[in-house]
Parts: structure tokens; sequence; C-alpha cells
């Protein structure tokens, strides 16, 4: 229910221009806190690096943004300049003694860094540094971590949203930071802090970390440190404290002694009845997992009257919960007390006048079966379903249509099918017509899982009608969503009943207009050719096959492609030979370069399934030969094809066809074509020189490794790589572009190997 | 509720009300103590209902034709009675608050959500006439109100009728007693500023940035929190966004106090420093006729010495290589008004231009290093550890998902 509505907004902000916090707090003073134990007197007290927050940084997403934010005229306090100069000589890179590393100066170094790099007003920045506490809190080790960096963390906490989500996430493996469970209770206060903030999904993650850090607690220690954390939470003024309280309740009731239990569930009743409904909603949502630990007694005399007030709410947001609550506590009672105490509840939830309401409990409908049993199924969830699948409101008869066959199948064996016929049935038949097309394609997502629990004669006779009905609905979602479960009917009835009304189907599908239905039934045809056999298959669908190889959208090309593939996996390799592999080799004439690259895509792909022979003699022949086209990108994909071909060949074929042309290729005036040549080259020769072969020409200047060199060293650190590449490459052919974008492998590729590179001289450059 | 079904049915009754309405709003001495609680029942049956699910599950408020609810025929005349009942010289609040209670007041809040606009129009008015007339429900209003942004800010994001119940509050905050209750900052703070957080902002900004202005012209004070708050949740992605955000950083800027506006001076324009050098020219633009207001020139000229160094180096870095010859020659004239008011200042920060540039290469290289020795610090570290037959093993584990 409850999407963070904000986690956009927390993903999308790596780039373009930030917002800027209000500044963490400057810590001046010295951060010096006493230290015990072997070797304290040893550390120096930890300098805080203080400087004015560098400015002007880029953030290699928005080369726009750089030099924003200069500020040119900050000058830092004299005294902070002494200091920073300290610290430089102490821990700074570059300066001899700092650069030695000495034992004392490395304590210095982590929180230093970490404190510096907190400050900085590049949120990106921030964020990595709190990403890589761990690797801070390990190099302090434990002792620091504990007395210096977590009180530095608390103090902290002031940060934007992101920031603070790292944070509360690292927080939740740290025990081990600490010094094990005896000091998980140190990890407490900043993670309260952060349990009271605004942002949902910060609390939530701080929460969660507080779950977890819960269970490392000794027993003592729960009750010392984690209970009153609950406590102060759970009374807190503003509402973002009490529902964080909610999800903590559970974790420390079963380890708490008596006394502290009553107090437990004196807090949680009175969330339970709390007037913001946010805190109402949180609690209702934690109801179940609280029930859960709860004795049997408490949960009879105090759950139960928590349940029947969320369940009759005035906001049906809280009421709506009260029904996932309704799971859980109706698996803890006994039938009786099932019947008295919650079954009135979820009567009434089930005619709930809203539709939220009944919503969820359609949406429920297999665990509160589960849940209840048999008996109360029959009595009371049956005549229940069959009102929320003509309910008024469309999204409740979707949600109930999607759980027809999971509710027949959870029926108790003994008189299902009286059941199902006599009472689901009916009303099945009548959605197959609704008019809302969500509602059939939920029914049509499975209701042919009918059929297995119905067996065969039911099946022909009553539900066979249906499917052919559905087959011929006028929305796609509802035919595809029955092609997709042809398997169950086919284990019944056999796919043959089908086949007359499958064709038509699945020809209409094959060429909608929207590529997405076409791509999805490219996706079932491995199946249906399972199904429907190869007999079947060559005589109907292959043509299709064929034809969606050379469909304007390059995605339903991929897919043919790939789906190839797999009936070449499933029909065997003569059959490709006679059948798929003609035909595909004949496109590589084809006029239109693009259908000439489906050729190579395709041997690609079909060359592992059809083995070394077919390969070797059909394939790689129409591969080499293409090494001439006029058109660049065919001409680099032919270099990949090889590449990828590279190991089904045997060394001849290597040695004597594939090296002269990869090698022609490496001379070939485009960047691009060249590039992929290297590669493909360096590929070629690694594999040769495993088999032992002597490899003549491996010195020669061109050969692979100092080539791609080469190739990559002209972008510089500062280049992005890929958008230079991408911008060659579009400058050259218009068509081309197009091609590229959808080729996004390569460019990455680029991406990669180029911001690989700048680190190699920066190690070495800047210390010295 | 069938809208086809039962035509002259439907159709009495639209005869009936709309008699109705004729009636209490032509008749004086009509509405007696006794029919109070009948009036209030029949409308609580017509217009209180479950609003039904949205037939466009990706709704959305600024492209799409809203969905017109199907029995406003008659449920129009029930809100023009229900307007003309509240309204009338008759009408005694002292009788209706034991029928216009806190219940009757959440159903109508809930309402609000209604795709219909006509519907929300109508309960705008209502809700701010019963806003007026019970002192007793003023408080409750608030306080649900205050519940539905947090709801709508936290945990939907939907909720059609934002704009509208803003409408209300802006008329509400207007007649807020001074000094300000704690209770009103909260939700300027809390509720009102994240607010600007939403997706769909654009549906209820004006109505939002009203009611802050209205807030800081209650209370001078509250400037600065509200200025950092904004720039907490500056959107970093969304240029339309930010462009609204910019209005109303002038919306407020055009009442700021001198004072204050020392106190947020800087950040704020290190943000409108970003925002001049945005690669969007809509939002360099918006920033950039700042410097048409006489007043906030006026602030710039005082506190010159503070704001040329932070806009100086993306106002030279943009003069020189903006793609939009606009944004350039916008450029030109602000640098050109700077330098006329600090001459000297605007020399200096030219020539120092250069080596600032170089000093921030250079501390990006010492930073990239601290990260890089702190890695092999680790290393060590473990080594040591593991040297010491401590198990780290767990710990080691955890570092490595990074």
């Amino acid at each position: 229910m409850n999407h963070c509505p904000c986690f956009f907004r927390l993903k999308k902000g790596h780039g373009g221009s930030f917002r800027f916090l209000s500044q963490p707090i400057f810590w001046i003073s010295d951060l010096q806190l006493p230290r015990r134990g072997p070797g304290g007197g040893r550390h120096q007290p930890i300098r805080v690096w203080v400087h004015p927050p560098r400015r002007n940084r880029t953030s290699g997403l928005s080369p726009a943004s750089l030099g924003a934010g200069r500020g040119l005229g900050a000058k830092p306090a004299a005294a902070t300049s002494r200091r920073r100069k300290n610290m430089a000589g102490a821990a700074g890179p570059g300066t001899g003694a700092g650069a030695a590393g000495g034992d004392g100066d490395d304590s210095l170094y982590p929180i230093a860094v970490l404190i510096d790099e907190l400050r900085n007003e590049d949120v990106q920045l921030r964020l990595n540094s709190i990403k890589k506490l761990s690797t801070i809190a390990l190099a302090l080790g434990v002792e620091r971590t504990r007395t210096e960096l977590l009180p530095f963390l608390t103090d902290t906490i002031y940060d934007e949203d992101e920031v603070l989500l790292a944070l509360a996430e690292q927080l939740g493996n740290f025990t081990g930071l600490v010094g094990g469970p005896d000091f998980a209770h140190c990890l407490l206060p900043p993670l309260e802090s952060l349990a009271t903030v605004e942002e949902t999904v910060v609390r939530d993650k701080a929460v969660e970390s507080l779950r977890q850090i819960s269970q490392e607690h000794t027993s003592v220690a729960l009750e010392a440190h984690f209970v009153p954390l609950v406590k102060r939470l759970a009374s807190g003024d503003w509402f973002t404290s009490r529902t964080s309280a909610c999800g903590l309740f559970s974790v420390c009731y079963p380890r708490a002694s008596n006394a502290i239990k009553a107090e437990i569930r004196q807090h949680f009743r009175s969330l339970c009845s709390d007037d913001t409904p946010m805190v109402r909603r949180a609690a209702a949502a934690k109801l179940g997992e609280f029930a859960k630990v709860l004795e049997l007694d408490s949960v009879k005399s105090e759950i139960v009257p928590l349940f029947t007030n969320l369940a009759s709410d005035e906001q049906d947001s809280v009421r709506l919960l009260a029904v996932e609550a309704c799971v859980s506590i109706a698996q803890l009672l006994s039938q009786e007390d099932l019947e008295a105490l919650v079954m009135p509840i979820l009567r009434q939830a089930a005619e709930d006048k809203s539709w939220r309401v009944r919503y969820m409990v359609a949406d429920k409908f297999s665990e509160l079966q589960k849940a209840v049993g048999p008996k109360i199924t029959q009595d009371d969830l049956i005549p229940a379903f069959q009102n929320l699948l003509k309910d008024c409101e469309a999204e409740v008869r979707a949600a109930a249509a999607h759980k027809v066959k999971e509710l027949c199948e959870n029926l108790p064996i003994e008189g299902r099918e009286t059941i199902i016929m006599d009472q689901i049935l009916p009303f099945i038949k009548e959605l197959v017509s609704d008019t809302n097309q969500h509602v059939k394609s939920a029914l049509a997502s499975v209701i042919m899982g009918l059929s297995t629990i119905l067996g065969k004669e039911n099946t022909i006779e009553h539900l066979l009608p249906l499917f052919l009905a559905q087959l011929k609905d006028e929305c796609p979602e509802v035919r595809l969503n029955i092609i997709s479960n042809l398997d169950c009917v086919n284990e019944v009835i056999g796919i043959r009943q089908l086949s007359q009304s499958l064709l038509p189907a699945i020809v209409e599908l094959a060429e909608d207009a929207k590529w997405r239905v076409r791509l999805a039934i490219i996706e079932y045809m491995p199946l249906l050719a399972g199904q429907l056999g190869v007999e079947f298959f060559d005589e109907k669908l292959n043509s299709l096959c064929m034809a969606w190889l050379v469909d304007h959208v390059y995605a339903i090309r991929e897919a043919a492609t790939n789906n190839l593939m797999k009936l070449v996996q499933k029909f065997g390799i003569e059959w490709a030979q006679n059948t798929i592999v003609p035909k595909v080799l004949v496109m590589a004439n084809d006029p239109n370069y693009l259908h000439r690259m489906t050729t190579l895509f395709c041997i690609n792909v079909l060359s592992e399934a059809c083995g070394q022979e077919i390969t070797t003699k059909q394939m790689l022949p129409i591969v080499l030969k293409m090494a001439g086209d006029q058109v660049a990108n065919v001409r680099f994909n032919v270099a990949k094809s090889l590449q990828k071909i590279g190991p089904i060949l045997d060394t001849d074929a290597l040695q004597e066809e594939v090296k002269p042309v990869l090698q022609k290729l490496g001379q070939d005036e485009d960047m691009d074509v060249k590039y992929f040549a290297q590669e493909a080259m360096s590929v070629v020769v690694q594999r040769l020189r495993k088999l032992d072969l002597p490899v003549k020409d491996c010195d020669e200047p061109s050969a692979p490794g100092a080539d791609k060199n080469h190739f990559l060293r002209p972008r510089g650190p500062g280049e992005d790589a890929g958008k230079e590449g991408a911008a060659v490459r579009g400058g050259q052919s218009p068509c081309r572009a197009q091609v590229e974008r959808l080729e996004s492998s390569e460019a990455s590729y680029i991406l990669v190997a180029g911001s690989v590179a700048p680190n190699v001289p920066s190690s070495s450059s800047s210390l010295s | 509720m069938d809208s086809v079904s039962d035509l002259k049915s439907k159709e009495i009754k639209r005869a009936t009300l709309n008699e109705l309405v004729e009636y209490v709003s032509t008749n004086r001495g009509v509405i007696v103590e006794s029919a109070y609680s009948d009036i209030v029942k029949m409308i609580s049956a017509n217009i209180f209902r479950t609003l039904p699910p949205s037939d466009n599950p990706d709704f959305d408020p600024e492209e799409d034709e809203p969905t017109l609810e199907a029995s406003w025929p008659h449920i129009q005349l029930v809100y023009e009675f229900f307007l003309r009942f509240l309204e009338s010289p008759d009408f005694q609040p002292s009788i209706a608050k034991r029928y216009i209670d806190q219940k009757f007041v959440q159903q109508l809040l809930e309402l609000f959500d209604s795709e219909d606009p006509r519907e929300r129009d109508f309960l705008k008015t209502v809700l701010h006439r019963i806003y007026g007339k019970f002192l007793g429900l003023r408080a409750f209003i608030r306080k649900q109100i205050n519940n539905i942004f947090l709801r709508f800010i936290y945990e939907t994001e939907h909720f059609n009728g934002v704009a509208e119940l803003l409408e209300i509050l802006g008329s509400i905050i207007n007649g807020f007693a001074l000094p300000l209750k704690a209770e009103h900052k909260q939700f300027l703070m809390k509720v009102l500023i994240p607010m600007h957080t939403a997706k769909g902002l654009a549906l209820f900004h004006a109505q939002l940035a009203y009611c802050v202005v209205q807030f800081l012209e209650k209370d001078t004070t509250l400037t600065e929190p509200v200025i950092r708050g904004l720039l907490k949740f500056w959107p970093k992605t969304c240029s339309q966004k930010e462009v609204m955000f910019l209005g109303e950083i002038e919306e407020i800027l055009d009442v700021i106090e001198p004072t204050q506006f020392k106190k947020i001076e800087e950040p704020l324009f290190k943000q409108i420093s970003k925002c001049v050098s945005s690669s969007h020219f809509q939002v360099a633009e918006r920033a950039l006729y700042f410097w048409n207001n006489e007043y906030i020139l006026s602030l710039i000229e005082e506190n010159i010495d503070k704001i040329l160094p932070i806009m100086f180096g993306s106002l030279y870095k943009i003069s020189k290589e903006h793609w939009n010859p606009t944004i350039v020659a916008l450029v030109y004239n602000v640098l050109k008004t700077l330098m006329e008011m600090n001459g000297k200042l605007f020399d200096d920060l030219t020539s120092s231009y250069k080596a600032e540039r170089q000093r921030e290469k250079k501390k990006e290289l010492e930073r990239e290093e601290l990260w890089k020795k702190l890695e092999e610090l680790k290393l060590k570290k473990a080594l040591e550890k593991q040297n010491s037959a401590y198990n780290m093993h767990s710990i080691l584990s955890n570092t490595n998902d990074e």
C-alpha cells in the first residue's frame, strides 16, 4: 500500500543541479575524547580538519554545473588554516611524513577523511563517504569507532535524506565494527535520531536496522538500552517517532521480562488509538506481527479488542490494514474463538462501504482462507468470495478473479469439485464477458489452472468454451494470458482441442500493431512449439518466426533471434540445418543493412546450438564475406561475430580464415571497426596461444594489447569516453547513430574501459 | 448507483431539490430548529460516499481529463442547497453544531479527493463557511487538513484536493493571531515546506507559495528557516519545479526584511548561482530575472561584498560557455550591474579566477589520494586482525558488500 512517495526523488538525486542543505555542524574544536585501555595514550587527539567546504565539484553527470557555487571570497580563518597545516603535516597526502604513514598518523587518517568528506558541499561526495563508513570504522578499530566515530555521527545527523538513508543502512551492519554484541547498544543513539526524521524511506531503513541490531543485543542490554528507546519513540511528540516505534515492539517483546512486557503492551495499545491516522496505520500494519509474539491470553484479551477497533476505524486506510492483521490473528486462535471474535469483523470487512477495504479482502483471500481453515471457508468465505466476484468496482472484481485458482486449489479435495462447479464456476462464466479488461485479463491469467483441478471431462465441457471465448477477446492481454498458460491445459486435455482456435489468435497477436504485444507472443513461441510439435509448427508458425526477423522494431528482431536459438534447442540440429539456417543466411544479401546485421546476430546465437560443423561450413563463409560490406556497422558486427563464434571453430579455420579477415578489419578506416576487430583478434590469438600454436605476428605493433591501449589512451582522464565515442560515430553516418542506440553494450564497454584508464597515471603522479 | 436507470425517479428528485434550493434562498424564517437534523441527514445521505477508484489508474492531473461525477446533476443541487443553508441569515451555528460535528467534517474533508473539479470547488466554499461559522471546529479542521497533507507527502502522494485545501488555508493564515502559536509554526515547517517535494507540485504551487508568503508576512523571523527548508528540498532534476522554486523565492524576497536577508544570503545565493548556470535555459533565465527586481537589486547592492564572490564564478563561466545566446546576453547585463556595484572587488575576482580553479583541481586529486590510502589502511588493519586470530570474517564480508 504505502509506496514511498519520495522514492523517486531519492533515487534521481545523483546528477543535475544539487539542492544543498544547511551545512552539517562544523566542529571547530578538537574532537578529543578520553580514551582508556592499552595504547590509549599513544594516539594523538583527533584534530578535526577544518577548512571551508570545498567548492566547485563537478558531478561528472552535469558538465554544465562546473564552476557553480564558487565562493572565491570565503577565506578560512587564520586559526583554521593553521590547523589545516598541522593536519596536512600529520596526515595529508603528498607531504613526506604523512605519506610515510607512521602508526600514529594512520590512526588519524580515517576520521579526518570522513569528517572532511562529510562536510563537502557535493551531496554525492558526502554520500560516498557514508557508504564507506565500514571501511572507516574498520580502519579506526572498535574502540575509537565507539568513542569517536559514533558520537560524531550522532551529532551530524542533519543532512540530506539521501545521506541519512545510507547512514541508516550502514549502521544496521555495524555490530561487529563496534566490538560485537556487548557494545551493540552504542549504535542506538544515531539510529534513534534517524527513526524520527520526516522522510519515510529513511525512517523505515532506520527501523529495519534497529530490528536487526535488537537481535544482537544481550537480554540485559535489551532491557537496559533497547526497550527504553522503544518507549521514548512511542511517546514522542511528533508522529514520526511514534510510527517508527510500532515496528520495534515485536522484536523486543519476546525477550523482555514480564513487567516490561506489560509496559510494552500498554504502549502498543495507546498507539493503536493514537489520534494521528499515520500512527494508527503504522500500528495496524504491525498488529499481526505483534500478535504472533504475544501469549495466547494476551492475544485474546488485548489484541482482539485492538483489532476490532482498528477494523472499524473511521478511515478506510486503517481498516484495510486490519484485514492484513486478520490473517495473522486468525492463525493464532482456535476455531471457536475465531468464530466468535474474528469472523464478525471479517464478514463486515468483506462488505465494507469502502472498495479499498473490499479490495484488500479479495487480495488477501488465499491467506485468509488458509488461516481460518476449511470449515469457515465453506460457510463464510465462499459466499463472501461470490460477492467479491460480482462487486460493483472493477478493481475488487479483478483482485478476486486473480485468486480464483488459488482458492480452488486450497479447498479440501473432498467435495472440491462440487463446490467449484456449483458455487464458483457460474460466477467465473459471468466474468469472461466482464466490461472491464483488467478483470478479464486477471481471470485469463489463472483460469487455465482450473483444468488440472477439475479434470478432463469438466474441462472439455465447461472450461473449454470459456478458453475459446477468451482467445477471441478483443483485448490482446487477455489472449496473451491464455496462451501463456497453455501448458496447464495441455496436461489435461492436450492442446489439439484448442489448436484450431489458437492459430488465428496467435497470428493476430503476431501481427499486432503494438510491438510489445508482438514481443510477448514471441516469448511464448518456444513453449508453443514444444506443445504443438514440429509438424504443426513448420506448417503454421515457422513463417511467422522468420517474419519477425525483419520486423522494423529492433527489440522484436532481437527477440526473434533468441527465439530461433530456443527453437533449435527444442527441435535439434537437423531441423535447424533444413529449415532455419538457409533462410537466415539468405538475408546476408538483403539490401537493407539492418537485415544483414540480423543474419550476424542470428549466427551469434545459433552457432553454439548448431555446433562446429554447421558453423564452419555454412555460417563462417557468409560472415567472412560480409567483412567487405560497405556499411561500417555491418563490418564491426562481423568482427564481433567472429569473436563470438571463435570458440566453436577449430584452429585451422581460426588461423587460416578468421585471422586474415580480422587483420584486414584491424586496418579499417573506421575507428569502431578497427576497435572491435582488435578486440576479436586478441580473443582469437589468446585461444590459439592456449592451444599451443605458434603465433607469428603477436609481437607486431598492431598486436591487440598494444593497440587497445593506443585506442583508449586519447580519452584522457577528464573526458567522457562514452560520449566521445558516440559523438564520433554519430557524426559519420546518420543511419548508424540509430543502430548505436540499440547496441548499448558496446558503448558501455568503452565507458568502462575509459573510466578505468585515468586511474593509472593519477596514482603515481599526485603523491610526489 | 447507475446513472442511466430509473430516469423518471431521478427527474423527480432533481425537481424537488431545485424546489428546496429555491425555497431556502427566497424565503425568510424557514430554517426552523426542527429542520436542522433532517437537512443535515439529507445532505449526508447524498454527498458522503466512498469515492470510486479512478478510471485511469495512471491519472495525471496535468495531462488527463478528470473523470466527472456521474451523479452530478443531483449532487450539485445538494451542494447548492447546503451552501444556501449555511449562508442563510436565519442559519444558527449554535443549533447546527449538534449535527455538523467532527465526524461530519471528517467525511466532508475526505470528499476533497474527488476527481471532479466542480465538486471540489463547492466543497471549498462549503468548508470555508463552516470554518468561519463553527469556532469549535476550527482546530479540528486544521488538524485534519494537516493529516491529509502529511499522508499526501509521505504515504500516497495522491490527493486531488490539495490546491483547494491550500486555498482555504491561505485565507485562514491571514487571520492568525500574533504571536503565532507553535502549532502554526510547526504546520509551516513540517507540512507546508515538505509539500514542495511532491511530484505534482505544479498543480498547487501557486496556492502553496501564497500560504508560505502569508506566514512570512505575519512573522518575519520565519524567513530563515523557510528559505533553508526550501533550499533543502531544492529540486535536483526537475527543471519545471526549479523554475517554480525560483518564483517562490522571488515572492519571498519581495517581502523580506534586510536583516533577515543577511541571514540567508550565503546559502541562498549559492543556490541561485547554481541555477544561473543551469544548462536548462528556463531555469537560468528565471534566476537571472531576479536582477530585474528593484528591491532584490537594492538588497544585493547592500551586500555586494558577500554576494559577488559567490556569484562571480558561475556568471563568469556562463558568460563564456552557455549555449543559449539570450542567457549570455542576460549574464552580461548582470555582470555589468555587479561590476558597477563594486568595481574593485570585481577586478580582484577576475584576476584570481584562474588560480582558484587550479587550486580546486588539485584538491580533487588530493581527495582521491586520501581514499586510496584509507583503502590500504583498511586492508592493513584487516590483516593485523586476522593475524591476531580475531575472527573478523563477518565484518569483512560486510565491508565487501559495497
